[in-house]
């Protein structure tokens, strides 16, 4: 917490220096790209801005990832820059009702984003209203270690009862047929989407996530009495909220467990690792209820104008700028990550290419537990997911208790 | 003779009202910039905070009065009831660290060669940070790969994850607090030894005192204001535990290793928090617990200082 106090103090001082230095025909972003990757990613894009326009000058500035989450709730209200990273969904709610990100439907409208960003359109919608342009998406699916499936005569599951079966001769085998670490509880949340959004469907999932229905609900039943499955057998990595989800990993690629629902972000550390392309294989998340269409968790990380900011016309120039189809394979090239834009080239890599075939015909994209549910809700959800994984048989009264949390947050 | 008597008495009569007031006003002018520093970083925030506490506020939007509902809800929150006991197992079991910082200091309280050396690498721990600290133990009680796994395994025993058992997690850091904690009492009690009266001790000796008696009642007594110092010292830290947790659990798992401390953070700044009126309330109880602790400190410290005058 103090590290924190210290980063934030820090990081105001920075906002007032470059706020002062500021004046007409800069364009200040305010990034959590701190990563290399991001961070190459977003200079390359500035570059590239400021060739097309020679008569702007950008500034960037660069957060750390954490801190940046506390800091931006300060700039945008004090010293706002003219843009500023942040994720679609929920997660950008409440600055949207605080009347802090600028409108940009003209902006979407007046450069066809609505149709070249289709599948990313609805996350960005609030109030019939777009509030900024996302950048990057990454999918989300099971990765799976190819030697073993066939080591064991496994083949790739395609249905509920498939995986199952797949697990059950993994565990014969003693191996862990899933790695998880939960000490970060949100893992547990892109488990609970999956079962959600196969047994229940899209709509009923983002009903749920926003509120209309109640938890107790025996359609989220339903999706327990699934989860059971995995869960009572013992499938999971054993101990898993000691672990963050790297520290799952070793467990994958030694090929003490088998199969990973992840982000695609999990790809590098487990080449780095030392898994091969042949090894490493991915499957989308297999049917559960027949017909249900598939739909696939797709977080997307997107810039928003501030409605304080000082250079709005510039800020716009920039989006129409990063919305272009070169722009956006060329960024995420570099970040490992998936356009958002139709028109873009696709990716080389082997897991980006099945992603994006896999998200370019999926149903509808959610954006993950975390950010499709306010974030109150969110935390007691994920807390209440990874009880029930350890302790099943809580169900009944967890489900009850996040019941009692949505009634108050949704009020 | 008469002059002298004639200027003398006006210029007494009529001191200037500076040197009629010095001695009042010079310390007040010396405390004031203390004064003023502490009202504006501790005494206002302090009310500010128990204001915040009965509105409904998401750190952006505007605050929404809603009277003592922070508090109605508080009372049937279970994570707040998790948090509430599981700052009472902290309390209790950081006063260990008194006992086990006597025996070290006893222990190490010898004239044997290279016995500095010894001292100091016991008071290592508490020059460590404490979020290294909490990272060691978590490796210490790793479930893959981990010491303690080893150690159990050695023994035949049947490993346990401790950070991933709801009713161990707690005690498992505390024991990772304790670490720091006894090597700092250790301290305390090392210097408090040093100025034991040998008279006393020599005396005691010739009554026939040794063992348990010597050290009951002969330096135990002794070391009164070293146990009080050590026991304030505790309990505030214990009250205030967040780093070990923060590191070493994040709360985890599901919530079951949260102090108030913890809570109030998670709730009020963390990721998914931002309920700042119901971070301050649970900061307003936990300042309430304090103050009953604080206020009997102070009456201690009160009638220490009466007995000595």
């Amino acid at each position: 917490m103090r590290f924190k106090l210290v980063q934030r103090t820090l990081a105001t001082a920075v906002l007032m220096a470059c706020g002062l230095s500021a004046f007409a025909g800069d364009l200040v972003i305010n990034t959590d790209a701190s990563d290399p990757a991001p961070k190459a990613a977003f200079e390359a894009l500035v570059k590239g801005f400021e060739k097309a326009n020679p008569d702007v000058k950008v500034k960037v500035n660069t957060f750390d990832h954490e801190g940046y989450k506390t800091s931006i709730r300060n700039f945008l209200g004090a010293e706002a820059p003219d843009l500023a990273t942040w994720y679609a969904g929920n997660r950008m709610a409440p600055f949207v009702n605080a009347g802090l990100f600028e409108d940009v439907s003209d902006l979407w409208a007046k450069e066809g984003l609505n149709d070249s960003f289709k599948s990313a359109a609805a996350s960005m919608t609030i109030n019939g209203k777009k509030w900024g342009l996302p950048y990057t998406y990454y999918q989300w699916g099971v990765y799976y270690r190819k030697d073993i499936f066939a080591k064991l005569k496994i083949a790739e599951p395609k249905s509920w009862d498939d995986l199952v079966k797949a697990s059950a001769t993994l565990k014969a085998n003693s191996i862990v047929p899933f790695a998880i670490g939960t000490k970060a509880t949100w893992t547990t949340g892109g488990w609970f989407d999956y079962l959600n959004m196969r047994v229940n469907g899209y709509e009923f999932h983002m009903d749920l996530t926003a509120g209309k229905v109640p938890y107790t609900d025996k359609r989220v039943q339903a999706v327990f009495d699934k989860w059971d499955d995995l869960v009572k057998p013992g499938y999971y990595l054993a101990n898993h909220p000691s672990y963050q989800w790297q520290e799952a990993l070793p467990a994958f690629v030694k090929g003490d467990a088998a199969m990973y629902l992840m982000g695609n972000f999990a790809v590098a550390p487990m080449k780095e690792a030392g898994l091969k392309e042949e090894q490493l294989g991915f499957m989308q998340f297999p049917e559960i209820t027949k017909g249900v269409p598939k739909a696939e968790d797709a977080p997307t990380d997107t810039l928003h104008i501030p409605s304080k900011a000082k250079n709005k016309v510039d800020a716009r120039r920039f989006l129409a700028y990063m919305a272009k189809p070169e722009v956006q394979s060329e960024m995420n090239a570099t970040l490992g990550q998936l356009p958002v834009n139709k028109n873009a080239k696709m990716p080389q890599d082997t897991y980006l290419k099945a992603g994006f075939s896999m998200l370019s015909n999926a149903y509808a994209l959610g954006q993950f537990y975390d950010r499709d549910a306010p974030a109150e809700m969110a935390k007691a959800g994920m807390d209440g997911f990874q009880e029930y994984m350890l302790k099943p048989q809580n169900r009944t009264a967890i489900l009850e208790r996040l019941e009692t949390v949505r009634q108050r947050v949704y009020k | 003779m008469t002059s002298s008597s004639a200027t003398s008495p006006d210029s007494l009569a009529k001191p200037g009202w500076w040197s009629r007031h010095q001695m009042a006003l010079v310390p007040w002018l010396f405390l004031t910039p203390a004064m003023l520093m502490f009202m504006v970083y501790v005494i206002a925030p302090i009310f500010e905070s128990i204001a915040i506490s009965f509105y409904d506020w998401d750190g952006l939007g505007t605050p929404k009065f809603i009277g003592l509902g922070n508090y109605i809800e508080l009372m049937g929150d279970p994570d707040f009831m998790v948090s509430l006991k599981n700052n009472v197992i902290w309390f209790f079991g950081f006063l260990l660290s008194i006992p086990m910082g006597l025996g070290l200091a006893l222990l190490l309280n010898q004239q044997v060669f290279g016995i500095r050396l010894a001292k100091s690498l016991f008071f290592f721990p508490f020059v460590i940070s404490q979020v290294v600290i909490g990272l060691v133990f978590s490796w210490f009680y790793d479930p893959t790969n981990g010491l303690l796994l080893h150690v159990m395994a050695a023994l035949g025993m049947d490993p346990v994850a401790i950070l991933s058992d709801d009713r161990l997690v707690t005690y498992g850091i505390v024991v990772a607090g304790l670490y720091p904690q006894t090597a700092y009492c250790m301290i305390l009690y090392l210097t408090g030894l040093n100025n034991l009266r040998p008279d006393l001790i020599e005396a005691a000796r010739l009554e026939g005192a040794k063992g348990w008696t010597m050290l009951f009642k002969i330096v135990l007594p002794q070391l009164r204001p070293a146990t009080f110092i050590a026991v304030v010292v505790t309990i505030i830290g214990s009250l205030r535990s967040f780093d070990m947790i923060s590191i070493m659990t994040q709360g985890g798992p599901y919530g079951q290793s949260r102090v108030l401390a913890y809570y109030m953070y998670e709730k009020a700044l963390s990721e998914y928090g931002y309920r700042m009126g119901y971070g301050t309330a649970i900061a307003t109880v936990l300042f309430l617990l304090m103050l009953v602790y604080i206020i009997f400190v102070l009456y201690r410290v009160y009638k220490q200082e009466q007995e000595t005058d």
